[in-house]
């Protein structure tokens, strides 16, 4: 299996991920579709340091990903809860006092 | 005597004094006067007094110097290290004109002055406390009065004519604030009104002659670079003697703008007018402006500048001063208020002084010397007169009054002697003056026959004979026959007064007489003390006769060793005298005659005069009067017997055997015993048998003549055609122009402006302030459309991040 095979899965993950951002109507799904982007990078990551070298670079850079998206989550969860305390909801689309 | 030698060092000193002191109680009195105790009227009185005391001291010390030598007495403070400097720079040498230096000018003239001034002034404080008790202003009036009299002392002391300038001007503001006493008072419409109106003239009126000395001293300053009074004595002698003997044309015009000054101030005829309202103001004031402060210092002006008044300026003098003279004594005839007739009385004697100094030589000496005795009584009868407007609750019609004499004695006695005095009775001191004024223009007449001498040879002795009239009209209208105010009206409480105290006073009478109205009755003692010196000094003041028994004044006169031109002007030769063709002896024989004519004339007219007013307005002749004509009669008989028949029996009879010159007296004295016994009973007899006319029927004879008179010849309606009404109608004139062209000018310059201000205002407003708007409005539509994208929606945000992204990354694979 070629380079292609990974970045089109990556490629794939990537979109689904951001249509999952852009119109999910949960923030916890708007959550999971970060995750899907953060590890369709992980998989870039991954991928590249497999085909283009010995070095465990890439590797590397894709657990720190994880530990990131890990306290990420955490911090993204405080916030979800945090918002639905103020809002009654967590619909994004309810959250727009950023337009002020 | 020591004390009576002039000593420099100490004498400028007290000098300097006499004006400071009540200069130094005007400024007490006028910022603390309200709150002193009787509100500071003792305060000026006693300073005033003080001057007196100095102004005497240094009187007699001229005057003992006058007698004792020939030297003149003549002294200038500069000479004795002492004047101060005004305007001065140091940068200029001592002598250049614009280094002012002013000192005391004091010689007999000055002394004389100084002292009548002091005296006068005195007085009149003294009488002030009493008359003036009760106003509302007192300590204003007192302040003023006393601010008035450092004027006149100034003047008299200056030795320039810048300063007496000055005083002359501070003169003029207190007699504005003193006419105008009354014009605060709006208890009493009429006076109230009437004292603003005369303020107001007088100090217009006297205005014009003021800017008319400032004029002339100007003139003298332009070719002389001097202001001093000695300077200018020798600097137009001088010059005139350059000119040889003829004087200069502008020296004839700056003395007839100099002379204006005393026509304004001293009344005399075209801008007499303010005086005979001046006596709007309370009776003191009247007696200060008549006789001490204002009207003298008009003469008094003439007197220091004669040597610089050129001979046709002294003949205009001459004139002014006669027509003066005359005009205001036939006013003073129809005059029915008691102040009016000693009013126009003035403006007489006035004139009468100015005439004489216009003849120069002797007339100088008469005319200052009659300045001097006029001070004494015309203060007195003014004084009188306010005891007795006092005593007659502010009436001053002499038809509302008569029979004070038993009422008011002393008032009597003084006003009588004062009145004896400007008569010219012998004796009293007017007639030493008077006499010697008709002396003066007599003698010039014959030694250089002019029209304005001749006219005031005939014009001075009507004049006397007019005086001796009114004023004894004045006397036996006010002091003889009844009482005719009102007495029967009731009560004392109905009379329009304008005083607080006359109601006291009325209340006094009432209480004490137990009569239904207040009768006159005599005044408190400030005033009645006040009209005796002063009476005194009208008495004996022109010539001290008890003493050598020369009542004819075949002696000179204190006044006339003290001044004579030689004296007063030390050094100068006056060029306005006498032609060269005139030689001294010409001039003694012409006084030697003149003296004798003119003491002829001035007894018969002031005879006259009195017979007069005695005739028309007099008592009927009693038992007692009867008696006092007898005795005059005989009196007179025998002093003519002494003085004329004895000497020329004496001359007839010398060398012949001594019984027939017994039988000879014996014989000339049996006739004129028998001729004077006869006669005397003649003369009462012409006396009692007179028939009394009535002066309304002689009024009325005179027709159009008398109503002319009584309204003042109509020279305040001229005036206020030719004067007022014109300056009114050029001013409405100004007024139209001002109103028309110019405010047309700055109106059209306005709407120029303004129709220029429309362009810029549109341009402002559509071009620039569309420009900004315009910036914005487009400012706003950009913002309303990116407002569209700001929707706050997260998701919507990353939507476009996205589709931003992939237009970058479609830009990169496809372009």
């Amino acid at each position: 299996m070629g380079l292609g095979a990974y970045i089109a899965v990556s490629a794939v993950l990537f979109a689904i991920g951001v249509v999952c951002i852009v119109s999910r109507r949960n923030m916890i799904y708007v959550l999971m579709g970060i995750e899907m982007i953060l590890n369709a990078a992980n998989i870039n990551f991954v991928a590249f340091n497999r085909f283009n070298g010995d070095a465990m670079d890439g590797r590397m850079f894709a657990i720190f990903v994880i530990i990131l998206a890990a306290a990420e989550a955490a911090v993204a969860l405080g916030i979800v809860l945090n918002v639905y305390h103020l809002f009654e909801s967590i619909k994004p689309s309810d959250v727009d006092l950023m337009r002020d | 005597m020591d004390f009576l030698q002039f000593n420099p060092e100490a004498d400028f000193k007290l000098l300097l004094a006499v004006p400071l002191i009540p200069l130094m109680g005007y400024v007490v009195q006028i910022f603390f006067g309200r709150f002193l105790p009787r509100k500071g009227d003792w305060l000026l009185t006693a300073g005033m007094f003080g001057s007196m005391c100095i102004t005497v001291l240094m009187a007699a010390k001229a005057i003992s110097h006058g007698f004792s030598s020939s030297e003149p007495f003549f002294h200038l403070s500069r000479d004795a290290g002492m004047s101060f400097s005004w305007f001065y720079q140091e940068g200029k040498a001592a002598g250049d004109p614009l280094n002012m230096t002013a000192g005391l000018l004091y010689d007999g003239l000055g002394a004389a002055m100084l002292a009548v001034v002091g005296v006068v002034s005195f007085f009149v404080h003294l009488f002030s406390t009493g008359y003036m008790k009760g106003d509302k202003r007192y300590h204003i009036f007192f302040a003023n009065i006393s601010l008035f009299t450092v004027a006149m002392l100034g003047l008299v002391l200056s030795d320039n004519i810048l300063f007496l300038f000055v005083f002359w001007e501070i003169m003029g503001l207190m007699s504005y604030l003193l006419i105008g006493h009354f014009s605060h008072d709006p208890s009493t419409p009429y006076f109230h009104r009437w004292a603003t109106w005369a303020s107001k003239k007088a100090f217009l009126t006297t205005r014009v002659g003021d800017c008319c000395l400032l004029i002339g001293m100007m003139m003298f300053w332009q070719h002389f670079h001097t202001f001093e009074f000695t300077e200018l004595w020798r600097l137009t002698s001088e010059e005139v003697a350059r000119n040889g003997g003829e004087w200069p044309q502008w020296m004839t015009v700056a003395g007839l703008f100099i002379f204006g000054g005393t026509v304004g101030k001293s009344a005399q005829f075209p801008l007499h007018i303010w005086l005979p309202d001046a006596m709007a103001g309370p009776t003191p004031v009247s007696a200060m402006i008549h006789a001490a402060t204002m009207v003298a210092a008009g003469v008094f002006l003439l007197g220091r500048t004669f040597p610089i008044l050129s001979p046709d300026v002294l003949a205009v003098v001459t004139a002014t001063g006669a027509v003066t003279a005359l005009f205001a004594a036939t006013i003073g005839v129809t005059a029915f208020d008691l102040k009016a007739v000693l009013a126009w009385s003035t403006i007489s004697q006035l004139g009468f002084m100015v005439a004489a100094i216009g003849t120069g030589g002797i007339g100088l000496v008469a005319g200052l010397f009659h300045m001097v005795t006029h001070a004494f009584f015309k203060s007195c009868l003014f004084l009188s007169a306010g005891s007795v407007i006092h005593g007659c609750h502010h009436e001053q019609d002499m038809r509302k009054m008569g029979g004070l004499r038993k009422r008011m004695p002393l008032t009597f006695i003084a006003m009588g002697i004062s009145t004896l005095a400007i008569a010219g009775i012998p004796m009293f001191s007017g007639f030493y003056s008077k006499d010697k004024i008709i002396q003066a223009a007599f003698m010039k007449t014959s030694l250089e026959f002019s029209g304005a001498q001749a006219f005031a040879c005939f014009a001075l002795p009507v004049a006397a004979a007019l005086t001796a009239f009114y004023m004894f009209r004045m006397m036996f209208m006010t002091f003889s026959g009844e009482y005719r105010g009102d007495v029967a009206d009731g009560h004392g409480h109905g009379h329009d007064d304008h005083h607080d105290h006359h109601i006291v006073h009325a209340e006094d009478g009432g209480i004490a007489g137990g009569h239904p109205a207040p009768m006159p009755k005599e005044s408190p003692w400030p005033m009645t003390v006040s009209l005796l010196c002063l009476a005194t000094l009208g008495f004996l003041g022109g010539k001290f006769w008890l003493l050598d028994m020369d009542i004819l004044a075949h002696h000179a006169p204190w006044f006339v060793q003290l001044v004579s031109p030689e004296k007063m002007y030390p050094g100068v030769e006056l060029m306005n005298g006498y032609g060269a063709q005139i030689s001294a002896g010409m001039i003694e024989h012409a006084d030697h005659a003149a003296h004798t004519w003119a003491m002829i004339v001035s007894l018969l007219v002031a005879s006259l005069g009195i017979f007069g007013a005695w005739w028309i307005y007099g008592p009927r002749m009693q038992a007692k009067g009867q008696a006092v004509v007898k005795w005059a009669w005989t009196i007179a008989c025998v002093v003519l017997w002494l003085k004329v028949c004895v000497p020329a029996l004496g001359g007839m009879v010398e060398g012949v055997g001594a019984l027939p010159k017994l039988a000879a007296w014996l014989g000339v004295l049996a006739i004129t015993g028998f001729v004077v016994a006869r006669s005397r009973k003649w003369i009462v007899g012409v006396f009692t048998s007179l028939s009394r006319p009535n002066p309304e029927n002689i009024a009325g004879g005179f027709g159009e003549l008398y109503v002319t008179v009584a309204n003042k010849y109509y020279i305040d309606e001229i005036v206020d055609a030719c004067v007022i009404r014109m300056s009114m109608l050029a001013s409405k004139l100004l007024r139209w122009i001002d109103e028309t062209v110019v405010d047309g000018l700055v109106l059209l310059v306005g709407r120029i402006n303004r129709s220029g201000g429309g362009v810029f205002a549109w341009f402002d407003q559509k071009v620039v302030d569309g420009a900004v708007n315009g910036v914005g409005a487009l400012t706003q539509t950009f913002g309303f459309i990116a407002r569209l994208f700001q929707t706050g929606r997260v998701q919507q945000y990353a939507s476009f991040a996205v589709a931003g992204g992939l237009a970058v990354a479609a830009w990169l694979l496809l372009g």
